[in-house]
């Protein structure tokens, strides 16, 4: 058992503490409740670890990149900031409640007939700001793209392909 | 080698669920919302035995008696689309369908050591040795299959998953011949390959198998892999670089439920099973550091570049009569050029998870270099070679050693000492703050002018930190303050390629100052050094032919004998419809151009553009950007497209927003804000122009496209206003002051 002479005895072992708070969440259009040690955990946490719902990522946790966006009540949010105590009872859809490999959202579907991912870590947050503008605007333009994603950062350069996708989606001829 | 003691561990007892946990280390649960990696990651399991020699055919390739297809990749698909490149590159050699091939990537159980993926290598050496290691195999199932009918091999071809007879009749499947055996053959490089004009895969823009799972959220990353009974971890990087440890107050994070403080020496860190948890904790452990101020800062890099200290002087391209060119030239004209440290600012930061116990180790990494790398972990925890098992899983693009293999050593470390497997992710500031940064370069032109407008000569004097020779891995942050030793140096990419001109210059001269070390620890970074070389190469190209009073189009065409070269330079100015001009526009609007032959025997690139200079503000606009590109034979041309563009609006970002910002003790841009990049409402119409030369060997394609985009842009600055832009990064401010 002992790996490291010296150092370790046994495994740490390590638990929850403290009291947890129960928190009745929506997600993905069904209802889910949570315990959580602290209510200002941030909802990207608890859907990525406590609900297993890996797609939005950690980018910053500044609300400055966009790779955890979610949409709440149909807004697009940045999940990295929000504490879940604030979400309670409202309508959080993540990017695997938008579609699936097999019956993906419109735009889910221009993005992949655009090849718009490189690494594909940002990707999710792009869809999901995407989805909100179509939601708003389903013929947005090309400018309103623009300006709905400047707050999506993508180091790839995959920002041409995913603006062609948004096009696409938008039912636009893509140029 | 030192052995380093965790302290203030409070360990409490076990429970007997952990201590089977912890002793059942071989089960190991994948936890995983992406059922395709779990099928790709129990599938590989299987194999865990076979040869990972480079030179066997059963090193790369295994035929399931069902007649699917499994290659085993050293080289690792990062975004750049090897995952569906090489797959059609062995499809083509075996004559099955594409979908019947699956690749395992960069797993030291499993896949032979082809070397780091870098340098836009992967098709180039990797994807060539594995095609080559499928026209072996197909011609062996070719004489097993002639054997069987008792008729010559050269009667039969390989086609659809069979070999089957030229003349007709039943074929073989290529499962049933081989019987799921092993092939038992060394790779015959005079194995033949098949006829380009007979392609049927190859050179298909087939579609990424990847992308359904990451725009929907099922793809996993490494920052969503989890193993049972895993812990989070954060690593407190000191608050200056060199900073000791001074005290360590653990009550400081008491309050947090779960949440535990590891030290080795100045090594400082949390554990914790709940992942807020421990970042709440990392912010609210107390530790006080020593105060270092030993760095230079960012306003004093030039002044260091040119005061060293230096290691030695190289002289990397000699040739004619410089001197007596310079002495009797009509014109004489010189520039100096420099480029900031700038960081591979990878959208999501490095995360590992390590499970080391019971004398073993697995670690699961983005890292670009699994082989490598195991060596180095293992050296970091004193455990042989063979107990450590590294494994590829997607990260964040990383466009050269971000902080991948830190984020793997830390893992490491937190791991042994928990007795647990461990994930560390860092945070936002730890990636900006602490990934091994891109060098400073400097670089000092001369050029001479004959009285007919021809460059007669050339001279490059750059100042550049030096790698250091053999060193076998960049020294990582966590064995560093950690006391373990491990070999030191540096190490920045091959920098010093592409400072000479790429046109017919009669007397020559390229020569190095090496510096010993870098204002802050390096790496390669995305097209290493050859981005500023290009810069300033091709910003240098223009400045002499304005000195000349000739078109920049013009004076290239005339310097360049290599047809492959011209042939790019023509297409890129003629889509964005080039101006023949010989003085700036000056009308704030402009356009221009820049070329490589990336290192000088690589692929061929030329970027052609259109940028607005708004004068009052200083905010240059990009309109358009055309780039004509040959790098051989095309494998995938959509996923070739897609990194020709990729690299084009990257460098664009680090052109115009980007540098390191830093005092004398710490990196101060660390975030989005203070280290800005590129957004979507900057982003230019890019056109890709493809040459397609299937009779050429594929070439190393992608970073290549990064380096004339800074110098095709100053050109084009330059054609807007009559001001030349000599330092990077293009700002508003530095373009006013550059008009005043």
């Amino acid at each position: 058992m002992r790996s490291w002479p010296g150092v370790v005895d046994t495994a740490l072992q390590i638990e929850h503490g403290g009291p947890m708070a129960s928190i009745a969440l929506h997600v993905n259009g069904e209802p889910r409740n949570v315990e959580v040690a602290d209510a200002s955990e941030p909802l990207l946490y608890v859907l990525r670890n406590t609900l297993g719902l890996t797609g939005a990522k950690y980018g910053c946790g500044l609300g400055q990149c966009g790779a955890c966006t979610v949409l709440i009540d149909g807004e697009a949010v940045r999940s990295c900031v929000l504490p879940v105590s604030r979400v309670a009872e409202r309508k959080v859809t993540t990017i695997e409640g938008l579609g699936t490999p097999e019956k993906p959202h419109p735009l889910q579907a221009a993005f992949v007939a655009e090849q718009a991912a490189q690494c594909g870590y940002c990707a999710a947050g792009m869809v999901m700001t995407g989805a909100a503008l179509l939601q708003k605007k389903p013929a947005a333009t090309l400018e309103e793209a623009k300006e709905a994603l400047a707050g999506n950062l993508c180091r790839c350069g995959t920002h041409q392909r995913i603006l062609r996708a948004m096009t696409r989606a938008a039912g636009r001829t893509v140029t | 080698m030192s052995t380093p003691r965790a302290r203030e561990l409070k360990i409490p007892n076990m429970t007997r669920r952990e201590f089977l946990q912890a002793t059942g280390a071989l089960v190991v649960g994948f936890s995983l919302a992406g059922e395709g990696v779990a099928q790709r990651l129990l599938a590989a399991e299987a194999t865990v035995g076979k040869t990972l020699d480079p030179n066997e055919v059963d090193g790369y390739l295994a035929i399931g008696s069902d007649g699917r297809v499994t290659i085993f990749c050293g080289k690792v698909d990062l975004g750049q689309g090897l995952r569906i490149a090489i797959p059609q590159m062995a499809a083509e050699e075996l004559g099955v369908a594409v979908e019947r091939v699956a690749m395992i990537e960069g797993d030291t159980a499993l896949t032979p050591d082809q070397g780091p993926t870098g340098g836009s290598s992967g098709i180039m050496r990797g994807g060539v040795q594995i095609r080559q290691a499928a026209a072996t195999a197909r011609e062996a199932l070719i004489g097993l299959a002639a054997a069987r009918a008792g008729r010559p091999a050269s009667e039969f071809n390989a086609i659809d998953g069979e070999i089957r007879p030229k003349d007709g009749g039943k074929g073989y499947p290529i499962g049933d011949l081989l019987g799921a055996k092993r092939f038992g053959l060394k790779l015959d490089p005079k194995a033949p390959l098949k006829d380009p004009a007979a392609y049927a895969v190859v050179g298909k823009p087939l579609a990424r198998p990847d992308i359904p799972g990451k725009v929907t959220g099922r793809h996993v990353f490494v920052h969503d892999f989890k193993v049972d009974g895993m812990l989070h971890g954060r690593v407190l990087r000191p608050a200056s670089v060199g900073a000791k440890v001074k005290d360590v107050d653990e009550n400081s994070i008491r309050e947090i439920g779960g949440a535990r403080a590891i030290r080795i020496n100045d090594f400082v860190a949390v554990v914790a099973a709940n992942e807020w948890a421990a970042v709440s904790a990392a912010r609210k452990l107390k530790v006080s550091w020593s105060d270092e101020r030993a760095l230079v800062g960012d306003d004093g890099v030039r002044a260091w570049l040119r005061a060293g200290p230096f290691e030695s002087d190289e002289s990397l391209v000699k040739k004619g009569d410089g001197k007596g060119a310079f002495a009797g030239a009509a014109k004489r004209v010189a520039a100096e050029y420099y480029w900031p440290l700038q960081t591979h600012g990878s959208m999501g930061p490095s995360c590992a998870i390590a499970d080391v116990r019971d004398g073993k180790a697995t670690i699961w990494s983005a890292s670009q270099a699994t082989h490598k790398f195991r060596e180095t972990i293992a050296k970091v925890l004193d455990l042989p070679k063979d107990a450590v098992r590294v494994v590829y899983l997607d990260g964040s693009g990383c466009y050269g050693m971000n902080g991948h293999d830190d984020a793997a050593a830390d893992a490491a470390l937190l791991s042994r000492a928990a007795g647990r497997p461990v994930r560390v992710q860092w945070m936002r500031e730890d990636e900006h703050g602490w990934d091994p940064k891109g060098p400073p370069q400097l670089l000092s032109l001369e050029g001479a002018l004959t009285d007919d407008g021809k460059i007669s000569a050339w001279r490059t004097e750059m100042w550049l930190p030096k790698a250091t020779a053999s060193l076998p891995n960049m020294p990582l942050l966590a064995p560093d303050a950690a006391g373990i030793v491990q070999t030191q140096g540096i190490t920045t990419g091959l920098i010093s390629q592409n400072g000479n001109p790429p046109y017919d210059v009669a007397n020559q001269e390229v020569l190095v100052h090496w510096i010993k070390t870098s204002p802050l620890r390096p790496s390669n970074i995305r097209a290493p050094g050859k981005v500023a070389n290009c810069f300033a190469v091709e910003s240098f190209t223009d400045e002499l032919a304005a000195a000349a009073g000739r078109d920049p189009l013009a004076i290239r065409l005339e310097g360049i004998s290599d047809p492959r070269g011209l042939e790019v330079l023509r297409r890129a100015a003629a889509l964005i419809a080039w101006q023949p001009r010989p003085v700036p526009a000056n009308t704030g609007i402009g356009r221009g151009l820049a070329y490589i032959h990336y290192k000088n025997n690589e692929s061929y690139v030329a970027i052609a553009l259109e940028a607005e200079v708004e004068r009052s503000t200083g905010a240059i606009r990009v309109r358009r950007i055309a780039c004509a590109h040959d790098c051989g034979l095309v494998i995938n041309p959509d996923a070739l497209r897609a990194q020709i563009e990729g690299n084009i609006l990257q460098t664009l970002s680090r052109t115009l927003h980007e540098e390191v910002k830093f005092d004398r003790s710490r990196v101060t841009s660390v975030d989005w804000a203070s280290y800005p990049i590129l957004r979507f409402p900057e982003v230019p119409q890019v056109l890709v122009d493809i040459v397609d030369r299937p009779k050429e060997p594929p070439l190393g394609a992608g970073e290549a496209a990064a380096t004339p985009v800074p110098a095709a842009l100053a050109n084009a600055v330059f054609d807007a206003t009559g001001v030349r832009l000599r330092t990077v990064p293009f700002t508003r401010q530095r373009v006013l002051a550059a008009m005043a």
